[in-house]
């Protein structure tokens, strides 16, 4: 069976659905032993959690455990747990300033600690797909609301003055008016034995009122980070650790005939070397390859000991593939007839009557990840079977069930602890370099920390697809577009061998949900099959999807002579709801929300195209002539539009000496960090768009580390990045991920300006 | 394997290990420093720079055994309390987002200063081009250099 997207968090079990953001939390005291074992606290503080009970996306009752806690110390400390992993979106610092604010917390007396990965206790932690935010800006704004009015009753009581007659502010419960205050950590022992009040009777604050919440508020590590302090995957060290370095089949599905492990022995500080035993194929996403791990002292020795490992390996059906060869296959199928997925009007009917056909296609190569931190993970498996485990993990529960797996013991003697990430993009949800290290911490009877290398990393990542696309496009006698047939082809995340379509909820990834009001509409998706791991990767098929579809609608507007600008706002139509009813075939997955709840509205993004053209200068930077290019894509329920300038310097070099972007994320939470989103998201895109790819021949990855797997450098980067945020009252979404799909098609757009040549395959040759 | 004797952030520390072992992996592993970073192994993305005399050096690539007497300095020995102009200007902008390139690139950026204390643009944008970030922080990372250089 076909895995499910990320966004859709069904990969490991039903419990990990994800929660929909009718919130139905219930606030409970906490016990006091479940506390302390997820972090030090004060003594004699007071813990609040939150029982959660939420709608999945097709509207079943799912009951979480305690999600998220909120502690208050008898020394005046607010500790609020993290349970999200930090990979550089700021989750650690946005989710707890939502507590912190509705509390009324002083945020210099705010301390946060990361969760162990514990589904039954925090719910679900699995960090991607766009969504923290989205899921936990109410169950946050619950808990701290719910602490505030527990402290208020009591400083009233004290006071004996009526509970409407007092507030809080910088962690204090104060008398309106000012002749009184008290810090928290003085009415500790008040609410300890108070009732935790039923959800009725809380009062949210409105936004306006935050003092946190919508404001530049920097990242909880930022000073640890700057000092070199931060806590990473690899950074944490255990006594008698051993260090492994593994040879991974080369090949995906390969498998170990023979291995002579003596020159690797002879390495001084080699302890000893280990067989990871592989699934074969299918590869699987939670799985480790098979490979030869040498374990050493020391993380060179280590490296110079599996550089050492003569291996014989049966490298399976994998070894013959080429994948130039199958993107060419791929390209051709894109012009036979797919399965049809959307169907609107009648497509077939509006080309034949058509005035004019444009008929495009479109190429995207596969991509790795290369966080800078390669995947690292630590285990200490003990004596009584039980394990522990240090991980830069993005999905702690699945990494805490695979290396269960992997160990055959249960869930419970998994202890995981997540470090912070060193970049994420989708590598580190896989569980395999965790259950690697589980695996080589039982077999040396001591703790293990798995080093990969940068080869390693981009050898054996989970890649984004490489992909082909078709669009035809059919516009009247005047130029006006009356049909759109998109077919997109790619091997799937999760599959293999077998041919196959995308799934579902790849192709709702900015293709099915196309929202420009044209009569005729038929997506077509194409079988292909896996020699590789497929994974996600930031934005994942929208990158490609939004490339193929905004180039042809600039396309459009230059055959029929209007400013794309205009044309997607006129294409967009009258302001309302699109919920697609009755043109999809098969499920539409809105990213796990009901479309009753997100809808696609063309309004908001009517605001933010409109909004860019503004601020950007858009019509009179394209009446002078200059090289701007214009996309705008919605992707996680975000709505974006982008404006990329180029030029070119004396020496021919492609330059981006401008972007701007607006963006409806609904309530900005942390601004700074959106836009940090944006400003990194658009030099990830340039990336993605004018230096990366793997290939593959013979079934081996092509490219070795950054020297030939190249990602742009500050010379080459965006250089001024304006990021305008819609001020908006709209449930919050998130913003990781939508910032990349828009740019790669503005920037194609605006080197067609330039250069007067289109760009149909990525990365470009400008 | 052989002694050596290291100047490191100011101290004394003798190790034990093979020539060839990359000063990364001493400092990393052999003495417990865990600031400096590993990032690729080929002296191609400055995750893992430091200062050899003052001078930024990729510590993945540069065996012990070509250490010598040079002063080695890293991120924990950069200022004593976290204070150089460079965190402080870090700290100002805001400047990481995972995190993890950022010793190095704050390395890096501290040897630029100290030979050329009022960049340009220009020289700041050659002087930090070995420097990768993934998450794309460049333009705070050249913001709070600029910032950084109008306080020294």
């Amino acid at each position: 069976m076909m895995p499910k997207l990320p966004f859709l968090k069904k990969e490991k079990t039903d419990a990990s659905t994800p929660l929909s953001t009718g919130d139905r939390s219930e606030i409970f005291r906490a016990s006091r032993r479940d506390f302390l074992k997820i972090g030090s606290l004060a003594a004699g503080g007071f813990v609040l959690g939150i029982n959660f009970q939420c709608n999945g996306p097709k509207g079943e009752l799912i009951t979480f455990a305690p999600n998220v806690f909120v502690s208050i110390g008898s020394d005046n400390i607010v500790t609020i747990v993290a349970h999200r992993s930090e990979m550089g979106t700021g989750i650690r610092t946005t989710l707890p300033m939502i507590v912190a604010d509705e509390l009324g917390a002083d945020w210099s007396k705010v301390k946060i600690v990361q969760a162990e990965g514990d589904e039954e206790k925090y719910g679900n932690q699995n960090t991607d797909g766009s969504f923290s935010v989205r899921m936990f800006y109410e169950p946050m704004k619950k808990a701290g609301a719910t602490a505030r009015h527990m402290l208020v009753q009591a400083a009233a009581k004290e006071w004996g003055v009526d509970p409407s007659e007092c507030d809080t502010e910088s962690s204090h419960v104060i008398l309106k008016g000012g002749s009184k205050k008290i810090p928290f950590g003085d009415l500790v022992a008040q609410i300890q034995v108070m009732e935790i009040p039923k959800p009725e009777v809380l009062t949210m604050k409105e936004f306006s009122s935050y003092k946190l919440v919508g404001t530049d508020l920097p990242i909880y590590d930022v000073k640890d980070i700057a000092t070199g302090k931060a806590v990473f995957g690899a950074d944490v060290n255990l006594p008698n650790m051993l260090i492994a370095v593994v040879q991974r089949s080369p090949v995906v599905g390969a498998k170990v005939v023979s291995f002579n492990d003596e020159k690797a022995l002879a390495v001084p500080g080699v302890k000893k070397v280990v067989k990871i035993d592989g699934p074969g194929l299918p590869a699987g996403l939670d799985k480790p390859l098979e490979g030869i791990a040498v374990l050493a002292e020391n993380t060179w020795a280590a490296i110079k000991g599996s550089q050492a490992l003569e291996i014989e390996w049966d490298l399976g059906p994998n070894q013959t593939y080429n994948s130039g060869v199958q993107l060419e296959e791929m390209l051709k199928s894109t012009a036979s007839n797919g399965t049809v997925k959307r169907e609107r009007g009648n497509f077939n009917q509006a080309k034949s009557s058509s005035g004019k056909v444009l008929e495009k296609t479109y190429l995207a190569p596969f991509y790795a990840h290369s966080t800078i931190e390669p995947p690292a993970a630590i285990a200490d498996v003990k004596a009584d079977g039980s394990v522990e485990v240090w991980a830069p993990s993005q999905h702690p529960q699945w990494a805490r069930g695979a290396v269960a797996g992997a160990l055959g013991i249960d869930v419970s003697k998994v202890k995981i602890n997540v470090t912070l990430l060193g970049g994420g993009f989708g590598r580190k949800s896989k569980p395999d370099f965790v259950a690697e290290a589980a695996l080589l911490s039982k077999a040396a009877g001591v703790p293990v920390r798995v080093q990969w290398t940068r080869e390693c990393d981009l050898h054996h990542d989970y890649f984004h697809s490489h992909s082909a696309q078709r669009i035809v496009a059919t516009l009247d006698g005047s130029g006006n577009l009356t049909g759109w047939n998109h077919h997109t082809v790619f091997p799937a995340i999760g599959s293999g061998l077998d041919a196959a379509p995308p799934s579902d909820g790849e192709l709702d990834l900015g293709c099915r949900d196309f929202p420009y009001d044209v009569p005729n509409i038929r997506i077509e998706a194409h079988e292909s099959s896996a020699h590789t791991r497929v994974g996600w990767l930031r934005s994942v098929s929208n990158i490609h999807h939004a490339f193929a579809i905004s180039t042809m609608l600039d396309e459009i507007a230059e055959t029929k002579g209007v400013d794309p600008v205009d044309q997607a706002i006129q294409l967009l139509g009258e302001d309302k709801d699109l919920i697609f009813a009755g043109e999809m075939v098969g499920d539409y997955g809105n990213y796990g929300e009901k479309i009753e709840d997100f809808p696609w509205n063309t309004g908001r993004m009517k605001k933010v195209i409109e909004t860019v053209a503004e601020k950007s200068n858009w019509k009179a930077n394209l009446a002078a002539g200059k090289a701007v290019g214009f996309a705008a894509h919605k992707s996680f329920l975000t709505y974006v539009a982008c404006v990329v300038t180029v030029e070119k310097d004396a020496a021919g070099n492609l330059l981006i000496p401008e972007v701007h972007y607006a963006v409806d994320c609904g309530i900005p939470v942390n601004t700074d960090r959106i836009r940090s989103q944006f400003e990194g998201g658009a030099q990830f895109a340039t990336s993605l768009a004018m230096t990366s790819a793997i290939t593959f021949e013979n079934g081996k990855v092509q490219q070795n580390n950054f020297d030939t797997y190249k990602v742009i450098r500050m010379p080459q980067s965006p250089k001024k990045i304006n990021v305008h945020i819609i001020p908006s009252t709209e449930k919050p979404t998130g913003v990781g991920e939508p910032p990349v799909p828009p740019f790669i098609p503005a920037l194609a757009n605006a080197i067609y300006k330039l250069t007067g040549k289109r760009n149909y395959e990525l990365p470009f040759k400008a | 394997m052989e002694n050596y004797t290291l100047t490191i952030n100011g101290k004394t520390q003798d190790v034990n290990a093979p020539e060839d072992m990359p000063l990364l992996w001493v400092i990393r592993d052999l003495l417990d420093m865990k600031g400096t970073k590993f990032g690729c192994g080929q002296a191609l993305c400055g995750a893992c720079t430091v200062h050899l005399d003052g001078e930024a050096v990729r510590s993945c690539s540069l065996p012990i055994s070509q250490v010598g007497e040079g002063k080695i300095t890293t991120i924990e020995g950069l200022s004593e309390e976290g204070d150089h102009p460079l965190q402080k200007a870090w700290v100002e902008h805001i400047v990481p987002q995972c995190g993890y390139c950022q010793s190095g690139q704050i390395m890096n950026a501290a040897a630029l200063l100290a030979k050329n204390p009022s960049p340009s643009d220009s020289d700041i944008e050659s002087a930090m081009e070995g420097n990768l970030c993934r998450c794309g922080t460049y333009n705070r990372i050249k913001d709070a250099i600029l910032t950084a250089s109008k306080s020294l």
